[in-house]
């Protein structure tokens, strides 16, 4: 197979894997939201969900009908060959996916309203690049539903505010959100860079496994308190009332300017879809989040 | 416990004054999807005087852009869950008031001019999980008939049959109980007492 024919081909099988099946770490973590809920309501929307996922996989049937916005994390060595072409090749596969899943056209002309049909838009999907030393791509495929996207949150703080400003925010944007992002959610909080940076960082610490810990002690704690404060709201699975708001929060951060102290909030829905695969150079695929 | 209760379509009005925050009920019968768009050009072609094609009384309105697949013979639903229903408030008290919407299914919930409009004339709000797309699929029997198509597929309406489509839960009732504000409220009053310590 051509390499060409090998990057689009990955990209429609993660574009696929994703849509379909919740990777092991958000799986696990709805499952034990269910077995710790309290509340009749909210034991009935986890229930729900898991039903869901399990007839999805069974199924291989996208999980929601949101199929969301579609982004691409890249991570290339820049030894890897064919670069100039994979932002075609990812857009082809996009194409493709939407056809064969299929996907819901999701992508509107902001001016026009014009659906374009096809998930293919003026910079959609987002492609975020990270050049790195090797000769591999590593794709992530990573589609946003709008619901949660919806609930995003910016906010430019007062340095001197610091981090009890920081956790408010938090809590007063999940509270703002209420079930509207479809909790239980994942919470990426950026904080530090400018504006942009600062929700880039919060939707890219969406991305990291549920169960990993954060290196950094400091950050790790941090990320423990809100997500405890965050499920004392109540606000629960759907914003019903329940133990469970959040399955975890992940914090991310760059250095701020000396006069800002911008922190950015993202929302993910319980339908955490993310699929990641490896390709190496000598031709071989790695599918990291949906092994076969 | 709560009660869980069928409710058949078309609904009456006394059917939804029954109905109470917190109970679970099962659909059976015709619904009409509308979202954004849709619910835009209802709320246009009402105050043009032009007809609809759909008659929406009686029936519930689903607060969904579907996932539909065209097969030979017709069309298959592969998805159809609830989307945010806020996005509507604007235009749901026509809805109920001119059309004779009984039920809205949605996420989220609705403001207070919707809740006054389910006081006034007798409609309940329900939520199907969100997210749960697949899931609702399978309560879907059939797919009667979709207009407005050039909306785009998830902004057309569509009108399902279902069966024994839920649990939906009520979370605004006819009496101007609403779950979700009770459930922010109490949000509130924890966040205040967290900076306190």
């Amino acid at each position: 197979m051509r390499i060409d024919t090998k990057i689009e081909e990955v990209a429609v099988n993660l574009l696929r894997q994703s849509a379909v099946k919740l990777p092991e770490d958000v799986k696990k973590a709805l499952k034990n939201a269910y077995k710790n809920e309290r509340t009749h309501i909210g034991k009935i929307q986890l229930k729900t969900i898991l039903k869901n996922i399990e007839i999805a996989e069974k199924t291989n049937t996208p999980m929601c009908q949101d199929t969301g916005l579609i982004f691409f994390y890249l991570e290339a060595g820049s030894q890897f060959k064919n670069l100039e072409k994979i932002e075609r090749l990812l857009c082809k596969a996009v194409q493709r996916a939407t056809k064969e899943i299929p996907l819901r056209p999701n992508t509107v002309d902001p001016f026009m309203d014009k659906n374009t049909e096809d998930n293919v838009g003026k910079l959609i999907p987002y492609i975020h690049w990270k050049i790195t030393e090797g000769d591999f791509l590593k794709i992530t495929a990573f589609p946003k539903g709008g619901g949660s996207e919806n609930a995003c949150a910016l906010k430019m703080m007062r340095p001197g505010d610091g981090l009890k400003a920081v956790k408010q925010f938090v809590v007063e944007s999940v509270i703002k959100a209420g079930g509207m992002p479809c909790p239980p959610t994942i919470i990426g909080v950026g904080i530090g860079g400018g504006s942009n940076i600062a929700m880039e960082l919060a939707k890219q610490a969406l991305l990291k496994p549920l169960d990993e810990l954060n290196p950094n002690v400091e950050v790790s704690k941090i990320e423990r308190e809100l997500y405890e404060i965050v499920n004392k709201t109540r606000i629960g699975p759907m914003g019903l009332g329940g133990d469970t708001t959040t399955l975890a929060v992940k914090v991310e951060y760059a250095y701020r300017h000396v006069a800002s102290y911008p922190v950015a909030v993202a929302f993910q829905c319980w339908a955490a879809r993310r699929a990641t695969a490896i390709i190496h150079a000598d031709g071989k695929i790695e599918y990291i989040t949906h092994p076969t | 416990m709560m009660k869980k209760i069928e409710i058949r379509t078309p609904i009456l009005e006394k059917d939804v004054r029954r109905l109470k925050v917190g109970d679970a009920i099962y659909v059976t019968g015709t619904l009409l999807t509308s979202r954004d768009a849709a619910h835009k050009r209802i709320t246009q072609y009402l105050k043009e005087g032009k007809e609809l094609p759909f008659n929406f009384n009686g029936l519930p309105l689903y607060h969904c852009g579907p996932l539909v697949k065209e097969t030979g013979s017709g069309w298959k639903v592969l998805a159809a869950g609830p989307t945010t229903s806020m996005r509507m408030e604007e235009d749901e008290v026509d809805i109920i008031m001119k059309l004779g919407v009984r039920l809205i299914i949605g996420k989220g919930g609705m403001g207070e001019k919707t809740r006054d409009a389910m006081i006034k004339f007798g409609a309940v709000y329900g939520t199907f999980t969100g997210g749960a797309a697949v899931l609702a699929s399978k309560y879907i029997k059939r797919v009667n008939d979709v207009q407005w198509l050039d909306l785009g597929m998830p902004e057309a309406i569509w009108s399902f049959e279902v069966k024994m489509f839920g649990p939906i839960i009520i979370c605004m009732d006819s009496y101007g109980s609403n779950l979700y504000t009770k459930v922010l409220a109490d949000a509130e009053s924890s966040k205040q007492k967290m900076w306190m310590a």
